[in-house]
């Protein structure tokens, strides 16, 4: 496990994260979180890169501090987008293998390895500073992985890839899962997050708002009420009835007035209530669907509520 | 046993639910050696191909370029028409020019690069996020600035003295080197020259890993270097030149205005730069392994 014990940091005066609490189990974790939010700052704490002001961390059993043996379990791509000048990809690749310790044999097996995971065997003998970002990120990539790690930590990895190097990082990102790994991902693209994630940690303003699994997080936020699309001819007469429902919190007609929003506290009543109301009114019903029961939605919910702040 | 299967056995006997469990791991010094090679070997390119390095062949170059032009164009005065005088006159240069001013500020321009520049570059984080032992990281930056400015200013100061001899009195000078002193000389000057980027080498690291903007108390360095004649005996102990200063083969006046001091002999003086070195590579490994890496605001 990945553990975080009642961590903060603070640069100065400015928070960076607070009072974290997190046991990070095997697989695809995500950290989400618009930018200054704190999740580059977890994974620099989490490396070692960064000192905790308080608090105490674990990466499988190893403290931060001991960079000699955690890093013999750990890869961090990170965002900083830096090569030795004239370097190609592979000897990029090598040079940090060989910092590890590894034999020449060895280092060029490792890069040739990572090089192939990540598609990049065409392009490895060329320059890196020729080559396009996404490349570049993918180069990064193998550097991190080259090692065979463990734990993989990776601070928006998706950034300047194409949607097809996208869809096959993706892809290796969930072999690596699979194959028993942690991977650690900070993104802010939700759609990719609620893609590939087993889990999601959301952060806000430095502090972790939610974690758990996609739907899990949902299942935290069910005491707080979800939104309902109702497409329908008659969204006026449908509101009226339905706010006789106690747990009916709030009906918004749609702007094309050719739907209803409603927001209740009780899906699972809602909807019977709702199979009940539109017989009885005889609705021409285009589709009913949850409106925000995607990670989007969760987090415009949790760090804009007064009860966001759940952990 | 291969390195790669070493490593994995480490981590093989690392139990990761003990604290300290990484301590367990075999801290043997093949492996140390071994990535103190991999760490030279990027940093000497770094040192010797990237653009910093054009800097620093300029500072090397210098003298070449002016004694060149000095035996192209000699000045009219009896000390460059004697060649029994060139000893000092070879001195003067070494002395002002080479090291009290390029040795100086080429060391300075490496050494507190290693660090400070690879922040600024934000590619020290590669470093920091591999399994090397902190210490095994000073040492391998050190050794390869030393290499760096070892091999550019031996160059510089052998190449300035052949320029200046040969330049102007090649027969004199072929005698003065093969049969005479001169070999001997050169030898001294190149052991100076040695000890002074061993000696500004490991402080200008310090003071890269210190201060975000190196260049002032670089200049205040310089000017206590500079101004080391006018300092009391005590005084004159701490600094690099006093030490250099009593082991140059041919000495020099300090003028008039010098505060006279019993030189420090060869015995005490190389031992001492040597033990500086080493406490101050002790203090960058500590200050390394407590350094955290946020590139903001560099």
């Amino acid at each position: 496990m990945i553990v975080f014990e009642g961590v903060s940091k603070f640069y100065g005066e400015v928070l960076g994260v607070n009072r974290v609490n997190l046991q990070i189990a095997p697989g695809i974790t995500s950290l989400v979180g618009p930018n200054g939010s704190g999740k580059t700052t977890l994974m620099n704490l989490m490396t070692g890169l960064l000192k905790p002001t308080r608090g105490r961390i674990r990466v499988l059993g190893i403290s931060p501090n001991d960079p000699e043996a955690l890093f013999q379990k750990l890869g961090y791509c990170s965002q900083f987008d830096s090569f030795p000048r004239g370097a190609t990809a592979r000897e990029f690749i090598e040079f940090y293998l060989r910092v590890h310790g590894y034999t020449r044999a060895e280092t060029a097996e490792l890069a040739h390895q990572a090089l192939e995971r990540v598609s990049l065997t065409e392009a490895a003998d060329r320059k890196v500073s020729a080559f396009s970002k996404g490349m570049r990120q993918r180069v990064r990539l193998a550097q991190s992985i080259a090692h065979n790690p463990s734990v993989l930590v990776l601070d928006e990895p998706l950034n300047g890839l194409d949607p097809m190097a996208r869809a096959e990082i993706i892809r290796l990102f969930r072999q690596l899962a699979d194959a028993g790994m942690y991977l650690i991902i900070s993104s802010h693209i939700l759609h990719e997050v609620d893609m590939m994630s087993d889990s999601v940690v959301l952060l806000h303003n430095g502090y972790v708002v939610a974690e758990g699994e996609v739907h899990g997080v949902r299942d935290e936020i069910d005491e707080h009420p979800i939104q309902i699309l109702i497409r329908c001819d008659r969204p006026q007469a449908l509101a009226a009835r339905l706010f006789e429902h106690e747990h009916t919190v709030e009906a918004r007609i749609h702007d094309d007035r050719q739907g209803l929003f409603v927001k209740t506290r009780r899906p699972d009543d809602f909807y019977l209530l709702l199979n009940k109301v539109i017989t009885e009114l005889n609705l021409q019903v285009e589709s009913v669907g949850p409106v925000d029961d995607d990670l989007n939605a969760v987090y415009q919910y949790l760090i804009t509520s007064d009860g966001g702040q759940t952990r | 046993m291969s390195s790669a299967s070493e490593i994995r056995e480490q981590s093989a006997a690392t139990n990761v639910n003990e604290p300290n469990a990484g301590k367990l791991r075999a801290s043997s010094w093949s492996l140390w050696g071994r990535q103190t090679l991999a760490i030279l070997n990027l940093e000497i390119r770094k040192n010797f191909l990237s653009r910093r390095a054009s800097l620093l062949y300029l500072i090397a170059g210098l003298p070449l370029v002016l004694l060149s032009l000095l035996a192209l164009f000699p000045p009219p005065t009896d000390e460059m028409a004697n060649f029994s005088e060139f000893s000092v006159v070879y001195a003067a240069i070494y002395g002002g020019l080479i090291l009290r001013t390029l040795v100086f500020f080429g060391c300075a321009w490496v050494f507190m690069n290693l660090f400070r520049g690879e922040v600024v570059d934000r590619s020290l984080h590669y470093y920091f996020l591999a399994p090397v032992r902190r210490e095994v990281l000073v040492v391998g930056k050190y050794l390869s600035g030393l290499i760096a400015t070892i091999v550019l200013f031996s160059v510089t100061t052998v190449g300035s003295m052949l320029i200046l001899y040969f330049g102007l009195f090649p027969s004199e000078s072929g005698r003065y080197f093969f049969e005479g002193t001169g070999a001997g000389q050169m030898m001294a000057y190149l052991g100076v020259t040695l000890l002074a980027c061993i000696g500004y080498g490991a402080v200008f690291l310090l003071v890269g890993l210190f201060f975000r903007n190196p260049i002032i108390p670089g200049l205040i360095l310089y000017g206590w270097e500079w101004l080391n004649f006018l300092l009391p005996p005590l005084l004159k102990k701490l600094s690099v030149i006093h030490y250099l200063h009593s082991l140059v083969p041919v000495p020099m006046s300090e003028g008039p205005f010098a505060v006279l001091a019993e030189p420090t002999p060869a015995w005490i003086s190389v031992p001492s730069l040597l033990l500086f070195t080493g406490v101050v590579l002790f203090l960058a490994s500590v200050h390394i392994r407590r350094m955290e890496i946020s590139y903001a605001g560099e």
